[in-house]
């Protein structure tokens, strides 16, 4: 079942046209993430549908009523804000119910569903606190409380995680996700952080300039980009871009192909071997990243960007030593003139 | 090493302020000395720090021999009209300017701040025939009309600032959980302003309880004087009654002072902190 139907989005600030045409279907109870670069526009999308900014054209469906015209009290959302938007003159118990007192539940009911939504989020002592006495994460976890509280048909995030530094985005990502397992509510969650949209989403929409780029599961985003644009966007650290005329470049004649332009290949999916004739690239070690787990290799191959290589483990060849590169066939994404993928090449 | 209480840095800070609190305060130490000095005392101890004999005889005669009392309830009813419309229109106003985008919004405040831009004196002819049409002269309802005419601009200025500070997410947050755009401010843009509010009062009802200028040309009739054009009855064609007018003063002062103390405890809470970043 559809949750959110979007048809033909349009969106304009006065002359400046920020949304175009966006056609979208969310299903009940699935993890979105909109994701792109920032400016792109998904702030503006989210408001949308949250009701805080008037849509231009097209319509925006809940199920199966137009919602265009209806104020945010009356769509049944909930949205969790980058600044977490607490009132800064009530505590955390009233911030949490402030939904219910404006409805007028019973005392009790008040009571019980904010004590569940805290208990939920380990905010139990904090209740008389107010938001300035709390810690980011708190304050983090106060605004989710107060989302969960309402028990509504969509949640709405916009970077909720984005003030937090790296250690408690980790984990409040994770609870973000059991979150989503345990509700199973809906979700349409914005960030321009890749790593959040592959980890959260059952399905990505990945924007750029105010267009749907591509829709997938993260996975097959990942293995099937359908533009230059999402593969260079997923993927850490991006995938590698090569010119078709790239000297440094040879390849077999089966893998190439007449009308492509250029050729895209994951760091992950490249093979280190020695500088000879089998080898697909040759280029020496510009800089070497070792992080332990996995070694990036920076390789200069006569073009103006590195060709990017990450092998897993530690890898102790040296700055300067000039190496080969193999990659798999399948591996192997290629790209007309137009940026968009050559799609018989893929294995699905 | 051994920590000083007081590092030279900190040393001279307090020095600066200290000297400043002394240069602002001087005047009114100096009003309250002349209002208890006898007035035998008052041009042979003239430059005295404090007179050898002290009375309160000038009080005494400012509160029961003079029109003290009616200058000073005609003032309260105009400083606390005038601070009351002008905090309610320059509120709303301030709202609107901080939130809204409307046509004309760019106009509206350039002709706030030309009203700002003309020196009284040259208006204040205008504004005497404007009074005298709608027959208003002499009377403190036409005096509460153009205090708060005059001061809206400014007040408005104050209160959009207040407003501009309180983030937008705060309004949206509750108009999700189940506000009208109404109930969100009254429940919780308002209760954030209330600083804003205070500071407006104070200061509105502060630059009305010393209006002269206006007080002096619209008014005439000894009932309705405001205190600043009171004050000028203690100048005789022959004599100033120093000591009169320095007791009146002191006691002009109370208001604003008590004013200030009432509404401190909004001004220095910084409610706003913490509703925002991590
Ligand atoms: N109220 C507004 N008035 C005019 N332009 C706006 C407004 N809000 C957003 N924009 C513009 O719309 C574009 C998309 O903004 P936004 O949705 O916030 O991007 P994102 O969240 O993807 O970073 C930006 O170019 C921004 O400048
Ligand atoms: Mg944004």
């Amino acid at each position: 079942m559809t949750a959110i139907t979007l048809n033909s989005i349009n969106k304009r600030f006065g002359p400046v046209h920020v949304l175009k045409d966006i056609s979208l279907e969310f299903n009940k109870g699935e993890f979105v993430v909109l994701v792109g670069p920032s400016g792109c526009g998904k702030s503006t999308l989210l408001r949308m549908i949250a009701g805080l900014e008037p849509v231009s054209a097209g319509d925006m469906i809940f199920g199966d009523t137009r919602v265009n015209d209806l104020e945010p009290r009356d769509r049944d959302i909930a949205m969790v804000f980058q600044s977490y938007a607490l009132y800064p003159h009530m505590d955390v118990e009233r911030n949490l119910g402030f939904s219910l007192e404006l409805r007028k539940r019973a005392a009790a009911e008040k009571k019980e569903r904010t004590s569940h939504a805290a208990g939920i989020l380990g905010l139990d002592k904090l209740l008389d606190r107010f938001p300035r006495a709390l810690s980011g994460g708190q304050r983090q976890r106060v605004a989710m409380g107060r989302a969960i509280v309402r028990d509504p048909q969509i949640f709405l995030f916009d970077e909720p995680l984005s003030n937090l530094d790296a250690a408690l985005r980790i984990e409040m990502r994770i609870e973000i996700a059991k979150l989503h397992r345990r509700l199973g509510t809906t979700m349409v969650y914005v960030t321009h952080d890749q790593v959040e949209a592959m980890t959260l989403a059952d399905r990505i929409v990945v924007m750029n300039a105010g267009q749907v780029e591509q829709v997938g599961t993260p996975l097959d985003l990942y293995s099937n980009p359908a533009n230059l644009f999402v593969a260079g966007f997923l993927g850490s650290p991006k995938m590698n871009f090569v010119a078709y005329d790239d000297p440094a470049l040879n390849l077999p004649s089966a893998l190439t192909n007449p009308s492509a332009q250029t050729y895209g290949i994951r760091p992950e999916h490249i093979k280190v071997t020695a500088p000879d004739k089998n080898a697909h690239l040759v280029g020496t070690i510009d800089v070497v990243e070792r992080l332990g787990s996995d070694t990036i290799f920076y390789i200069n191959h006569g073009a103006d960007k590195p060709f990017v290589v990450r092998v897993p483990g530690i890898d102790r060849t040296a700055i300067g030593e000039k190496i080969g590169c193999q990659f798999q066939p399948e591996d192997l994404h290629l790209f007309d003139q137009d940026g968009q993928a050559i799609s018989e090449h893929k294995n699905g | 090493m051994q920590k000083t209480a007081f590092p030279l840095g900190a040393t001279l800070r307090y020095l600066a302020i200290a000297l400043y609190v002394l240069f602002a305060l001087f005047p009114i130490y100096w009003l309250i000395k002349i209002a208890v000095t006898p007035d035998r005392l008052i041009y042979t101890e003239g430059t005295q720090i404090w007179p050898s004999t002290f009375t309160l005889d000038n009080f005494v005669s400012v509160l029961f021999l003079t029109d003290f009392l009616v200058y000073f309830k005609n003032s309260m009813i105009v400083s606390l009209g005038t601070a009351f419309f002008t905090t309610l229109v320059a509120t709303a106003a301030g709202y609107a300017f901080s939130r809204f985008h409307f046509r004309g919004k760019a106009i509206i405040i350039a002709l706030m701040l030309i009203t700002q831009m003309f020196p009284l004196l040259m208006i204040i002819a205008p504004i005497y025939k404007i009074m005298a049409g709608l027959r208003l002269l002499d009377s403190l309802t036409g005096l509460i009309i153009v205090y708060t005419a005059f001061n809206v601009p400014f007040a408005t200025f104050l209160m959009q600032g207040f407003f501009d500070g309180i983030p937008k997410d705060l309004e949206e947050a509750a108009m999700i959980d189940g506000c009208t755009r109404f109930t969100a401010l009254r429940k919780v843009i308002f209760p954030l302003t209330l600083p804003g509010l205070a500071a407006t009062l104070g200061f509105i009802f502060t630059a009305a309880w010393s209006e002269l200028l206006f007080a002096l040309m619209l008014i005439n009739s000894d009932d309705k004087m405001t205190f600043p054009v009171g004050l000028k009855t203690f100048v005789s064609k022959f004599a100033v009654d120093w000591g009169q007018m320095m007791a009146a003063g002191t006691l002009a002062l109370i208001p604003s002072c008590l004013f200030f103390i009432l509404i401190q405890r909004f001004l220095v809470k910084g409610l706003t902190a913490g509703a925002v970043k991590g």
